[in-house]
């Protein structure tokens, strides 16, 4: 993994975040989401500063970031598309979804695109069940997705789109 | 007493409250298979993650079977361990495991100590009737430990003893579903980590996943080699558990034994590091009587507690953990490296062998031994002062290759010079040995009074953490004892905090010391092994002539015809080190 240096703006961002949950063990979680939420994704060097500020070891807050589908230790494209992997999903084709997205941005899950404008997950069940299959652009949901219609929402953001406020590491 | 009532495949039963179906069961001798469930009773070790699902066992009235290690006893229970279902969900478990498990048992490190494979036989395994995906995991080699996880059954005892007993921190469970596995964060390798190599992880896993990396190959062939002088040392702890390796009862010394196999093996001198733990206690004694009284002539600046520091985990962990307490431990050198460096010089120099044609091979209840051997300040142009260090278990194998039949071997003695040791020598062995064979000599040379007595069962034990005051001739001194590295962050905490009120600390890594090494025959679990291996240690000590380590006649020559006296210039040089601060790699 690159290694990449912290800038004094983002120490600061995740220590208030660690210290407006009292630097509490317990919390991880929400510490862990705090983060991703303001800095768009957790590289090593964020964790192994909230292993320090909530005195545990790096071991257990990667532990708790690979456990969790939502977590993400690699930069989110600008667009991050998410597939959901829930039974329902998974049972209506959720596979061949996920097969498409790969295919046309030519990326495997957890990588985003050379240009940074998309990234691939996978989810969880996000509680679509009723749309399923689902798939998210950033907060955007689209239900009963087919293959074919892929490559329509691909281009939705292909361009014209404005580019949404992301905190710089 | 709170005392429950139950059945237990037609007998009954009484225990106390809060007993688990596996303890009570085994109270009446039916003993239910375990795999992740271990228990090390009174060090206060267990591990409970009621994973593995080996354990269940019918509940009358329950539809599910229980998992008996980690279901409470209720009054009236009525608990069939053997019922057909229960027998065939047990062999589920065991045939899942093992569909994702390699076909490794002829050629694993682990084979004939491994508890899936006697877990297997246990359940009369012919077939393994589930097929799937196999996981590949990337093997990883330190000095010390060797990963090989694809043998990985997620029993997570190995990270239980890394977080809860070792307060390391350097496992955890990553990943989920099939891909979980125990690691290192970011999967780095275990040397990039703050590992110790304290090799618990090691003596607890139950399978062929974590296994010392194997020297034995090096060291026969720098034995067939006619070019090379090669001799041995032994650390205390392994004359107590040697024996286990074949068949001896738990705790049986052999000494004598060890002596003859090592010489038939064909080494050229058979020593012991014993020797080294005398001189040990001479430097590190007189450190800490020059550090006392500093203190007591009022100089501000001297650091006390002491720390000892001849266990290398110890010193790994406060090195990565308590870098602004590293001025705290001796500077003096772990016996293991007293005795590479005096042999490669004073020894080598006596039979006039050049230090790169004498090879060092030191016998070690311990795996981070490995490690400290390949640390670059213990080496002179590259060539280092203990070549090779092989656990209790390698030796055992070496005694195999070599068609020796142990048992059958006289007694010998150790060869001189470096084979002379004292009782104070033998019990560092043990958690409270150390600071006890300090406080023999430094009694005498503080007070320059004889001892009226030597054992000092204050200091004797098993709790994790110990403390005693002993009398110097009117002045008390506070001595602190911590075995587990958890138990030691403790004590660190306090003298960071201003808190500490001790003059001396001793520390070892593993629970109960050194005898209860990674290094050491598995216990499986059974803490009764470790204490008979801790009186072992103590019975050799007091039929010992000799049992001050000042008292040893070929220490006193050591010093006479070369290092002058403890903490000379030339002792520094050769038996004192420095510790580095390693929090930021
Ligand atoms: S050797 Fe000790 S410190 Fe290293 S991983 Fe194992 S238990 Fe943890
Ligand atoms: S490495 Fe060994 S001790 Fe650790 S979880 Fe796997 S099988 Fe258990
Ligand atoms: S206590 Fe002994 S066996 Fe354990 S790591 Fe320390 S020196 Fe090695
Ligand atoms: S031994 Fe009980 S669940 Fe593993």
């Amino acid at each position: 993994m690159p290694k990449i240096k912290l800038s004094q703006r983002t120490i600061e961002i995740v220590k208030e975040i660690c210290l407006s949950f009292e630097n509490n063990e317990g919390e991880l979680i929400n510490v862990l989401h705090e983060a991703q939420h303001k800095l768009g994704y957790l590289p090593a060097e964020v964790q192994e500063l909230i292993a320090h500020e909530l005195n545990m070891s790096i071991a257990k807050v990667y532990g708790v970031v690979t456990f969790y589908s939502f977590f993400n230790m690699l930069p989110q494209g600008e667009f991050p598309i998410s597939v959901c992997m829930g039974t329902a999903c998974y049972v209506r084709g959720a596979e061949q979804i996920l097969h498409e997205i790969k295919r046309q941005l030519n990326i495997e899950v957890g990588q985003s695109t050379p240009d940074g404008k998309f990234s691939l997950n996978c989810l969880r069940c996000v509680g679509a069940c009723g749309l399923a299959p689902v798939v998210m652009v950033g907060e955007k949901v689209y239900g009963r997705v087919a293959p074919q219609q892929i490559r329509k929402i691909i281009a939705e953001y292909q361009e014209g789109c404005v580019r949404p406020e992301k905190h710089e590491m | 007493m709170d005392m429950i009532n139950l059945t237990i495949d037609n007998r009954p039963v009484s225990v106390k409250r809060g007993t688990s179906v596996l303890h009570a069961a085994a109270q009446v001798g039916i003993k239910i298979p375990s795999l992740c469930y271990m228990k090390l009773e009174d060090l206060n070790i267990e591990n409970k993650p009621g994973g593995c699902r080996v354990c269940v066992v019918e509940v009358e009235g329950r539809r599910n079977l229980a998992p008996a290690c980690c279901t409470d006893v209720a009054e009236g229970m009525v608990i069939q361990t053997h019922s057909m279902r229960a027998i065939h969900a047990r062999r589920t478990v065991v045939e899942l495991i093992l569909s994702d498990h390699p076909t490794d048992c002829l050629k694993c490190a682990k084979a004939g100590n491994c508890d899936l494979q006697s877990m297997a036989q246990h359940l009369g395994i012919r077939e393994i009737h589930y097929e799937g995906e196999q996981s590949t995991f990337r093997e990883d080699t330190s000095p010390a430990i060797i990963r090989e996880l694809d043998k990985c059954i997620r029993c997570r005892r190995c990270e239980m003893m890394c977080n809860e007993i070792q307060s390391v921190g350097a496992l955890s469970a990553i990943n989920r579903g099939f891909n979980a596995v125990i690691s290192p964060a970011f999967e780095m390798n275990l040397d990039h980590s703050v590992c110790t190599y304290c090799g618990q992880c090691v003596a607890v896993c139950p399978t062929g996943a974590l296994t010392e990396v194997d020297h034995t190959g090096a060291v026969i062939r720098a034995l067939s080699d006619p070019s090379k002088t090669v001799i041995v040392q032994t650390a205390p702890a392994v004359r107590a558990a040697l024996g286990e390796e074949f068949g001896d009862e738990p705790g049986t010394l052999v000494t004598g034994k060890m002596a003859a196999a090592l010489r038939r093996l064909g080494f050229n001198y058979v020593f012991d590091t014993d020797f080294a733990a005398d001189l040990t206690i001479l430097e590190e004694g007189t450190e800490l009587l020059n550090r006392l009284t500093a203190f007591l002539g009022g100089d501000k600046n001297v650091k006390l507690p002491m720390l000892t520091s001849c266990c290398p985990a110890w010193v790994k962990f406060f090195e990565h953990q308590f870098p602004d307490l590293k001025d705290i431990p001796s500077s003096a050198r772990s016996p293991q490296q007293m005795f590479g460096s005096i042999a490669k010089t004073y020894f080598a120099d006596k039979i006039g062998v050049n230090r790169k044609d004498l090879v060092v091979v030191s016998i070690m209840p311990c795996v981070a031994k490995k490690y400290e051997c390949s640390r670059e300040e213990f080496s002179v142009n590259g060539n280092p002062d203990v070549d090779f260090a092989l656990t209790t278990r390698e030796l055992a194998q070496l005694i195999n290759l070599a068609n020796i039949d142990f048992k059958s071997l006289p007694d010998e003695d150790f060869d001189h010079p470096m084979g002379e040791s004292t009782g104070a020598g033998v019990i560092f062995g043990t958690t409270g040995g150390v600071i006890e064979a300090a406080v023999r000599t430094a009694y005498e040379v503080f007070t320059g009074k004889k001892l009226d007595r030597l054992d000092y069962t204050e200091l004797r034990g098993m709790e994790g953490l110990r403390h005693a005051t002993i009398d110097f001739n009117g002045l008390p001194i506070h001595i602190g004892i911590a075995h587990g590295l958890g138990n030691a962050r403790k004590l660190l905490e306090d003298i960071q905090q201003g808190k500490s009120h001790f003059h001396a600390i001793e520390i070892m890594s593993c629970p109960g010391g050194c005898i209860g090494g990674g290094g050491q025959p598995y216990h499986h679990g059974d803490a009764e092994i470790l204490k008979k291996r801790q009186m072992a240690l103590y019975r050799e000590d007091s039929g010992k002539p000799i049992r001050k380590s000042h008292e040893n006649p070929y220490i006193t020559k050591l010093y006479e015809e070369f290092l002058g006296a403890p903490m000379s210039e030339k002792a520094h040089h050769l038996l004192h080190t420095e510790y580095f601060d390693r929090s930021k790699s």
